[in-house]
């Protein structure tokens, strides 16, 4: 563990160069990521006509260009690039490694975070500046901001590396992983804001893990929640990034047991 | 004939490779149905706040997300697999294969690789248009179908087209590998209608990106909406890219230089 501390600085700064090394593909990659700007375009066409429950044009906008921002910054890859490494055998390589892989992937996926953030910062600003009224006016949500980001951030990876992990028993990992994408994009509120959906859905969708990967940390941005239930949803996210930790763990272990490296 | 016979065997060793993968074929045939459901999801919860957006009703719309549906199905599990293949031969260098055959290399590489299991996307796209025009309680006249259709052959050659002239780019600049999957994402506007736009986009998507011509034309062409000026002029500017898109391919096929050893 003293070991791993000691490297960890250093394998983020070789995934901050690997970054700038690719930052072609990484902006391409970063474009790609429009759909809050599609699912925008539908709601500001119809709250031309007036407000949707209690979204103004304006409040669509912020609504959505703080969800890009979230999953900017809160992104990861790393069920791509274990999947990859289990099916071509390279992940023996990371085993040989004294360190932990999963710490050496979440390292790199971290690393990434600097140039997301070049990246996207100075674009959402301009937007969010455009929309300040819409913003929470409490300066202790945001300082709870940070902790949440930090959750989702990794909520999200926890949540690839369990599928990955599985992918040592499964062939097609990826395949559950693109169903949970799926599922994910409609109950965690990045296609539409969960206080949209009809009261039983919106009742389910609130307790479920998907809420915390990225609804949360925007509605706190947009002063949705009070203090007080600020910290409960604070204490539950911390509780569900426990859980999943957990579950990696324990699933890593048993698939060790059962993995054979391909390939010679 | 002998085009024809090379597209026969094209498909049949592509759709071959892929049936091999049964169970890919039940996952990934249950993961398109589930993507469906996504699409449709915002829709619904869009018109039970509202009874029409921008003019269009909720089965007006929905004709325009079966086109969308279909469309992206064919984009995803036809174009973009057959031409992602080309990028990785010009990195490769593997391409001088393809180029020594006897047949245009354009056609060789554009069936090279399909998913067959996307089909499921084309009955998806059915199931909303039998939906759609039942919710409108009428059927679409012959006519409408016949331009409908001329309409989707249109916004095919331009997806196609668009697909190859991004293509093209992996000449140049080998590192691009993932301007295709922009691409894709970009045509995810297209499930809604260009109406919904104002301004600077409107234009954007219909003259210079021409989502509108996918997905919104081919939906005004099924319910009658359609002026025929419209669909002509879409038709010449389908043909005039496409020309367009074939002249870029010849060109960097002129500039490629093998990177093998």
């Amino acid at each position: 563990m003293k070991y791993a501390l000691k490297a960890y600085p250093q394998l983020l700064r070789t995934g901050f160069a690997e970054a700038v090394a690719y930052r072609a593909e990484f902006l391409i990659w970063m474009f790609s990521t429009n759909m809050p700007l599609v699912m925008l375009a539908l709601w500001a066409a119809v709250a031309r006509s007036g407000p949707v429950g209690a979204y103004t044009q304006k409040g669509f906008a912020a609504y959505y260009l703080a969800t890009l921002l979230v999953r900017l910054l809160t992104g990861s890859w790393v069920v791509w690039e274990m999947t990859m490494e289990i099916r071509s055998g390279t992940l023996a390589l990371r085993l040989l490694r004294p360190i932990h892989p999963l710490l050496a992937y979440s390292a790199e996926n971290l690393a990434a975070v600097p140039m997301r953030s070049i990246v996207a910062i100075p674009l959402i600003v301009i937007f969010l500046w455009n929309v300040r009224d819409q913003l929470a006016g409490d300066p202790l949500i945001w300082v709870l901001l940070a902790p949440a980001l930090l959750g989702a951030w990794l909520l999200t990876f926890l949540v690839m590396a369990i599928i990955g992990t599985l992918g040592l028993w499964l062939e097609s990992a990826t395949s559950l992983f693109e169903a949970w994408l799926g599922i994910s994009s409609i109950l965690s509120g990045y296609l539409i804001p969960l206080d949209l959906f009809p009261g039983s859905v919106r009742a389910v969708a609130l307790v479920l893990p998907f809420r915390f990967l990225l609804s949360f940390p925007v509605e706190l941005a947009l002063g949705r929640v009070d203090r007080a239930q600020a910290l409960l949803l604070l204490a539950a996210q911390w509780g569900y990034v426990a859980v999943a930790l957990l579950a990696t763990r324990t699933l890593w272990r048993a698939g060790l047991r059962r993995y054979a490296a391909y390939g010679g | 004939m002998r085009t024809v016979n090379v597209i026969r065997a094209q498909l049949r060793a592509s759709v071959a490779l892929a049936v091999q993968y049964r169970l890919d074929f039940v996952v990934e045939g249950l993961l398109a149905l589930l993507w469906m459901g996504v699409t449709l999801v915002p829709v619904i919860v869009v018109f039970q706040n509202r009874p029409q957006v921008s003019g269009w009703t909720f089965p007006e719309m929905l004709l325009v997300l079966g086109w969308f549906v279909a469309l992206k199905g064919f984009l995803e599990g036809a174009i973009s697999p057959s031409l992602m293949n080309v990028i990785e031969h010009v990195r490769k260098g593997t391409l001088d294969f393809v180029l020594l055959k006897p047949v245009d290399a354009q056609l060789l590489v554009s069936l090279a690789k399909i998913e067959p299991w996307r089909s499921v996307d084309l009955f998806g796209a059915a199931a909303i248009f039998l939906y759609a025009f039942h919710r409108l309680g009428r059927w679409p006249r012959p006519e409408h179908v016949l331009l409908a259709a001329a309409m989707l052959l249109a916004a095919i050659l331009v997806m196609y087209s668009i697909a190859i002239v991004v293509v093209s780019i992996a000449f140049f600049a080998v590192r691009v590998d993932n301007l295709l999957y922009l691409f894709q994402s970009i045509f995810d506007v297209a499930r809604w209608p260009v109406s919904i736009f104002r301004g600077f986009l409107a234009i954007f998507f219909t003259y210079i990106l021409p989502l509108a011509l996918m997905t919104t034309y081919p939906a005004l062409a099924l319910l009658g909406k359609l002026t025929l000026p419209t669909a002509a002029g879409a038709l010449l500017g389908t043909a005039l890219f496409a020309a367009f898109a074939r002249a870029i391919w010849r060109l960097s096929i002129g500039k490629y230089t093998s990177a093998s050893s």
